[in-house]
């Protein structure tokens, strides 16, 4: 676990390595500060738009951490969140905003089940079961919608997931609040967090101790297809719609946000304020490319880089 | 052997350190051509370690190894396979997923004329390794599908197949039926027989008997006697292998214990594998020893006890009481504990603090309202490193920066955190110093004087001993016998050193005849 939150400053840098995601954001920050102030980096708004474009990601990310401490890893996020947006749209036009809150949740339960069923009790590796789903998830949100934009016409659920402000504060930011709060106490306080640890650090060793890890990776596949589902509700309120392509290669950004902030592959440690400082650098990097007028091609290539890089010097051998 | 064979290994002053123990001091080991000799040994006598330094594993810091008459160029184990020594692994140097013939020739794969791998020259040869050796496996067989017996053969072929002239079996039987170990002894007359020096290595004296020419025994890192088989009895063997050692040891006072109610009674338990079929009592206030070799049982059953692999048939009850273990949370709940044999695997969590590690076994008990209680957990690591003395720089520390034996408490306060009544420790000394040994036998002591049941495997006879006050013998899954460890005493025997070696060398006898029985009813 990293004890970066709670370790007094010598010892932050002392573990630079571990902390260099802290270090790198800031870093970051302050060359785009300098170079693209003129371009409108430093303006609030574009500050609150970079909030805006990460929430999703992060939210996702928040679960994503408990899933990769835990040793498994969930790659149907991104697929899970378009296809919530379509059922959560289509349930708004039937049954009101209730409806498709309930709507939303219900489709990350089902699927967050069903990749924990197959997962814990068949023994497929979730690589494998998230994988499948992935393409499972995509292929249900096209069929129902007949791959076309269902319209939300609730300015309400609008307005709370995602679209609204409360002045100048996207709504979104509470939604970053919330679920990293939650986070980040289920995983540093609850027993449930410590049990996800011991799980991924050594599932042996865990199950020896009288820790039921298939019941403990069932729930953390459950919570990682619920927080999609949750961004893909958020996506639908941002946009007033539901697409199957939101959220299309979002798991790509959510799995590299996590291991940015220092969470590990391979189970073990994990932590949420690192994931979400690690969302952020991602939205911090995306935005500072457009603004250098980067094409989206070299933007591929410069984000790319600087996910390597900042990966590599988090490595603690060599 | 008439005319004098010549000599296939010589190993002359062999000595090696690990960080200021010695392992091996100053080691003369020598195997003809053509013999099967015995390597033989207690637990830390310096079997494996000469074992790696033959196989350029370990780099001696004294001595020199002549091989086939000619120096060892380099330590290292790709000069050792060019001079011809091939060695058994313990865990399988085989891939399940392969043929026996694409195993055997693994990297070293005939090539047809396009340069392709030529899988059928690797049957021819694989074939005529198995007849010339007239035993049975099909070369075409896939690894994974063949019987312990199967891949101990192919895994020998594999070392024949690479012209070894030296070949070493490190407890080659331990995974063999009887049958295959009748088949593995006809397959070692016949390399024999075409000049192959054999080291052989086992625990099983009745085997060693049957096999061997000739036997080094080893104790504490030296030499102590190499002779021919015919002058090494049994119990001749057995006394120059327990010797004068278990230092440390036998100055822990075994106490009167006072055997209060029975805690845990097992009828007729019957695990998935092994064991099977065992019945015992274990008392308040007493130390129960499970002795045996590997592959006895011993492990199998502690862990049908603490619910990894639960019964399949027969009776627990605790206290009177018939329960149920189906998963370990059950035996938690139930007060038993189980510190198991893998440390690094099953014991801890490396890279997890020390404090973490300590209360893994009873977060539950230990968070109100789901929200682990912090204060509690720093209180309930600071007493046990303070109880168990655990050497560490703070309880935030992973455990893997600490010593063996200071990882092996962390574990035993991990289970002591459970408040057991019945702790079960499976070779809690293993590969830690011999001070932590004696601390970790005077704490199994003062536990079972505290009221609680405690069961100890342990390999070492002089741990069992020392800790135990019944013992209960154990071979092929089966239990055996149990010895009262005061029966093991020689009444007229008073210096306690001498006294211990006299116990050992009785219970080493039980042992081995708890195994011979068993052959006689397969057999």
């Amino acid at each position: 676990m990293a004890k970066a939150a709670t370790a007094p400053a010598g010892a932050f840098f002392a573990n630079w390595r571990q902390n260099i995601i802290y270090i790198g954001f800031v870093v970051i920050f302050v060359i785009f500060a300098v170079t693209l102030n003129d371009k409108g980096f430093l303006n609030p708004n574009n500050l609150l738009n970079i909030v805006r474009q990460t929430a999703m990601i992060a939210v996702m990310a928040v679960a994503m951490t408990f899933v990769l401490s835990a040793g498994e890893i969930d790659l149907s996020v991104g697929a899970v969140a378009g296809l919530a947006t379509v059922t959560v749209a289509m349930a708004i036009s039937v049954a009101g905003p209730l409806g498709g809150v309930l709507a939303g949740l219900a489709t990350g339960l089902a699927v967050g089940m069903f990749n924990g069923w197959l997962t814990t009790k068949i023994g497929i590796p979730s690589f494998l079961t998230t994988l499948a789903m992935m393409g499972i998830a995509k292929g249900v949100a096209m069929w129902i919608s007949g791959t076309a934009a269902v319209p939300i016409l609730s300015p309400g659920y609008s307005w709370v997931f995602g679209g609204g402000s409360v002045g100048p504060i996207p709504v979104l930011l509470f939604w970053i609040a919330l679920v990293a709060g939650i986070g980040h106490i289920a995983l540093r306080r609850s027993g449930f967090g410590r049990r996800v640890l011991a799980t991924g650090g050594g599932e042996t060793a865990a199950r020896y101790s009288g820790i039921d890890t298939a019941s403990i990776k069932f729930r953390v596949l459950v919570l990682s297809s619920c927080a999609a589902a949750l961004a893909g509700m958020l996506y639908a309120g941002r946009l007033q719609s539901g697409r199957f392509q939101l959220g299309e290669g979002d798991e790509l950004s959510v799995i590299a946000a996590a291991v940015l902030g220092g969470t590990s592959l391979f189970g073990g440690k994990g932590t949420v304020i690192g994931t979400i400082v690690g969302a952020m650098m991602i939205g911090l990097i995306n935005n500072g490319l457009i603004l250098m007028g980067l094409e989206f091609s070299q933007q591929l290539i410069a984000r790319g880089g600087i996910i390597i890089l900042a990966v590599a010097l988090s490595q603690k051998t060599r | 052997m008439t005319a004098p064979a010549p000599v296939a290994v010589r190993m002359t002053g062999i000595s090696k350190s690990f960080g200021g123990i010695r392992a091996l001091d100053n080691v003369d080991f020598e195997v003809l051509a053509g013999e099967v000799h015995a390597l033989l040994g207690g637990n830390g006598a310096g079997k494996s370690t000469i074992l790696k330094v033959l196989n350029g594993v370990h780099v001696p810091e004294e001595g020199e190894i002549v091989v086939g008459g000619n120096p060892l160029a380099a330590h290292t184990p790709e000069a050792a396979r060019a001079a011809g020594i091939a060695m058994n692994f313990q865990e399988m140097s085989l891939i399940p997923t392969l043929t026996v013939a694409q195993n055997i020739f693994l990297t070293r794969e005939a090539r047809d004329a396009r340069g392709m791998i030529d899988d059928a020259d690797s049957v021819r040869r694989a074939q005529a390794i198995f007849d010339m050796l007239q035993v049975d496996v099909d070369p075409h067989a896939l690894v994974g599908d063949l019987g312990a017996g199967q891949k101990q053969l192919t895994e020998i072929a594999k070392a024949i197949s690479q012209e070894a002239r030296v070949l070493i079996l490190d407890e080659p039987s331990t995974a063999l039926s009887v049958s295959d170990v009748e088949r593995l002894f006809v397959f070692l007359r016949r390399l024999k027989e075409q000049g192959v020096a054999i080291i052989y290595v086992s625990h099983r004296m009745d085997e060693i008997a049957r096999i061997s020419d000739r036997a080094t025994i080893l104790r504490n890192g030296k030499h102590v006697i190499t002779a021919p088989l015919a002058e090494l009895p049994i119990d001749v063997m057995i006394e120059h292998i327990v010797g004068k050692k278990s230092k440390g040891l036998a100055d822990v006072a075994r106490g009167d214990a006072t055997r209060g109610e029975v805690l845990l009674e097992l009828s007729d338990v019957t695990g998935p594998h092994k064991p099977e079929q065992v019945s015992f009592a274990l008392h308040r206030g007493e130390v129960l020893g499970l002795a045996g070799l590997l592959g006895s049982g011993r492990s199998a059953l502690a862990r049908v006890i603490a619910g990894i692999e639960p019964a399949i048939s027969g009776e627990i009850a605790i206290k009177g009481q018939k329960v149920v273990v189906r998963r370990p949370a059950d035996a938690i709940a139930h007060g038993i504990a189980l510190v198991p044999e893998a440390r690094a695997t099953q014991g801890i969590i490396p890279a997890h603090s020390v404090a973490d590690n300590m209360v893994m076994s009873v977060i539950g008990r230990i968070s109100p309202w789901g929200m682990v209680d912090r204060p509690r957990v720093r209180a309930i690591a600071d007493e046990m490193i303070q109880r168990l003395q655990v050497k560490t720089a703070s309880r935030d520390h992973a455990v893997s920066t600490l010593s063996g034996g200071n990882q092996q408490k962390v574990v035993i306060g991990k289970w002591l955190v459970t408040a057991p009544e019945i702790l079960i420790l499976d070779e809690p000394t293993a590969g830690i110093d011999i001070g932590s040994k004696a601390e970790i036998i005077r704490l199994v002591r003062e536990l079972a004087q505290s009221g609680k049941g405690v069961i100890v495997i342990s390999s070492e006879l002089s741990e069992l001993l020392t800790a135990c006050d019944r013992i209960l013998v154990m071979a092929d899954g089966r239990a055996h016998q149990m010895l009262d460890r005061a029966e093991l005493d020689d009444p007229e025997e008073t210096d306690p050193e001498h006294a211990l070696q006299a116990a050992e060398r009785r219970l080493q006898i039980e042992i081995q005849e708890a195994l011979s029985i068993k052959e006689a009813n397969h057999g």
